[in-house]
């Protein structure tokens, strides 16, 4: 025999007053876990939605970079490197630069990394008569990029093989060629490799060739006369930065805008993923805003049910201390010290908090679908809930030990 | 013969509305080993007190409680409370069993202030000597009145005390179960224990070796 026999004895007979003391801790506790579960899956529920619209977000920006790379493929290139002493008049008069630099600086353009530029083309370009067709065109020698970051970068432009030619539309076209074709251009024997589609611009009338075949058939070896250059890097990215930049690099060229469009296109990009990430902070606010709210309702309702919890508790257990007067007298007149009969109360409580907690945290739990279970959470309502009990029913259990023994027995 | 029980000049008051109760007034009194003394004396005359104060229930307000040579109001309410433990058994009016256990669990509860390894062993023992095995299993609820008692008593004899102290032990018991108790009491008295036993009935007094009377919280010989 022992006090901890005695209290589950006492449990046993009288289950209905126990199962209430049970049931407010078991209340009390699913609440709280309740309570918490739902922030948890709150939350959890707050990175699923803002991960669906990043990831919305980011296939989106995925599309209009597309857009982007296909549509300045299209248009040409952002700038254009050119000789110092090139005159833009003569540029735009004759449809090419009419002086040199060594194709070395492609490379030189490379190797210092521009941050500013993406792409890197070297080309040599001018304009002559196709004696075999007694056509004018543009004969575009290219060796394709000249790359900066390494294999991960896709080429702009394919590199054109030698032997191979890209002919223009118009060129195509007039002459009837087909891909496979070949054909004679200042005596040399050239394969068609691709047809371009009709531009609408003199890219209609270029013949794009290896830049090595083009400098030998033009007297200029090693020699390019223009650097096209892909900024992508972001609208901010502007062209006196650029221009600067290159010309620390390359101090005998110079640097014009090409293709502005591209840039307003980045600028689109630009706004519209500042748009989208604006999107996701606002969702951000509203999800902890209604967050805040919960959890200062929790922050009310928990107090209020814990307290509600311990009164209930601290009456019952002074119910049950009032219904055991008799047994308490003669357990005293036994020898039962004090101590003893204040455990036997609080052992009670102790019990009580125990089956409430593990019913109520699994009530809890099951309440908020997709809750995670929580060690953590279950041991310290494990521990928690006992020690509220057992504080609830201190009083009526120091009143139980400090009874007087005679008085109970004469009375009774 | 040795002195298991001695009251020297005990007084005890209380302090009632209508005025003050002498519940004990300068009560002597001495029970040696397998004596059995009987207190007999009408409804409020201080029995229950001195029963009380001679269980080290209740601190007289001046006089000497000297049991099995020790004067346990000298102790602390902790050393008092094991001291009835070892040396005191209780037999009540209203038996005062514990409602939600067993017979067998009933008896063991004097066990609770003075643990011991045959305390089962014991208490089976005084289970089948009151005739209740085949009530071992039993909450008070589903015994006979009778049966009630003779477990109330098991209980008070479970840590062999020296002084058995029985206040009105037949109150509610027939004539036969009413012998059955005194004849037990006297038993205990035989075996070299001590028994003080208060009552009104007359015929209880008929098994004591010693019939006193009390009158006014005054003991007188009967
Ligand atoms: N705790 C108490 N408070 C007040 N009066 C008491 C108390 N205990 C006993 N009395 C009074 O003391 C007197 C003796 O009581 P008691 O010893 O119970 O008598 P008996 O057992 O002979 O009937 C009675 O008048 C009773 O009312
Ligand atoms: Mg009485």
């Amino acid at each position: 025999m022992n006090i901890g026999r005695l209290i589950i004895c006492e449990i046993l007979f009288r289950k209905l007053s126990f199962a209430l003391g049970v049931l407010s801790v078991f209340a009390a506790v699913g609440c709280l876990v309740g309570a918490l579960a739902s922030l948890r899956e709150h939350d959890r529920r707050t990175e699923q939605i803002i991960a669906a619209k990043q990831a919305e977000t980011q296939e989106k920006m995925e599309l209009l970079a597309d857009d982007y790379r296909r549509i300045t493929l299209k248009l040409g290139f952002n700038v254009l490197i050119l000789p110092k002493d090139q005159k833009l008049g003569d540029l735009f008069a004759d449809d090419y630069a009419t002086k040199y630099m060594p194709e070395e600086y492609a490379t030189r353009l490379a190797k210092s990394r521009v941050a500013t530029i993406n792409h890197i083309l070297p080309s040599l370009q001018q304009k002559v008569k196709w004696p075999e067709t007694g056509r004018t065109i543009l004969l575009m020698g290219v060796r394709g990029e000249v790359y900066m970051r390494g294999a991960g970068q896709k080429p702009l432009l394919e590199p054109v093989q030698a032997g191979k030619i890209v002919l223009g539309a118009e060129l195509h076209q007039g002459l009837k060629l087909k891909v496979g074709d070949t054909t004679r251009l200042m005596g040399r024997e050239f394969t068609v490799a691709k047809l371009n589609e009709e531009r609408g611009t003199k890219d209609d009338i270029t013949a794009w060739i290896n830049l090595a075949e083009a400098q030998a058939m033009l007297g200029k070896e090693g020699q390019i006369n223009g650097i096209l250059a892909l900024d992508c890097t972001c609208a901010d990215a502007r062209l006196p930065l650029i221009r600067a930049e290159i010309e620390k690099i390359l101090p005998d060229t110079q640097v014009i805008e090409f293709a502005s469009q591209a840039i307003a296109r980045a600028e689109t990009r630009n706004r519209a993923a500042a748009e989208a990430e604006a999107a996701i902070e606002r969702e951000k606010q509203g999800r902890s805003l209604l967050r805040s709210e919960r959890e200062a309702f929790a922050a009310v309702l928990m107090p209020l049910v814990v307290l509600g919890c311990a009164v209930w508790i601290g009456f019952l257990a002074l119910a049950n201390v009032r219904e055991r007067r008799g047994e308490i007298g003669v357990l005293r007149a036994l020898g039962v010290r004090a101590r003893q009969i204040l455990w036997l109360f609080l052992g009670r409580a102790v019990a009580m908090g125990v089956a409430g907690a593990c019913l109520g945290y699994a009530a809890g739990q099951a309440a908020i679908a997709g809750a995670e279970f929580n060690v953590l959470l279950l041991a310290a309502v494990i521990a928690g809930a006992p020690l509220l009990a057992a504080l609830a029913s201190w009083i009526p259990a120091l009143l139980a030990a400090q009874q007087d023994p005679a008085d109970i027995l004469r009375q009774e | 013969m040795d002195t298991i029980l001695e009251l020297r000049d005990v007084q005890k008051h209380f302090r009632r509305p209508d005025g003050v109760v002498q519940a004990m007034d300068g009560v002597s009194l001495r029970i040696g080993a397998g004596e059995f003394v009987a207190v007999q004396g009408p409804s409020g005359s201080g029995k229950t007190t001195l029963l009380m104060a001679a269980g080290v229930l209740m601190q007289p307000d001046s006089g000497v409680v000297v049991i099995a040579g020790e004067e346990p109001y000298k102790l602390s309410a902790e050393q008092r409370a094991g001291f009835r433990a070892a040396h005191i058994g209780f037999v009540f009016q209203q038996f005062h069993l514990v409602h939600y256990l067993n017979v067998l669990d009933n008896v063991l509860t004097a066990a609770l202030a003075l643990p011991a390894d045959d305390a089962e062993e014991r208490a089976r023992g005084l289970i089948e000597r009151f005739g209740l095995a085949s009530r071992a299993g039993h909450v008070p609820s589903e015994l006979s009145i009778g049966e009630r008692q003779r477990a109330a008593l098991a209980r008070a004899l479970l840590n062999r005390p020296k002084l058995l102290l029985a206040d009105e032990p037949t109150g509610n018991l027939d004539e036969e179960n009413g012998r059955l108790v005194l004849d037990c009491l006297a038993g205990f008295a035989k075996d070299g224990g001590a028994v003080l036993l208060v009552t009104h009935d007359p015929k209880a007094a008929g098994f004591s070796h010693r019939a006193l009377r009390m009158e006014n919280g005054k003991l007188a010989a009967g």
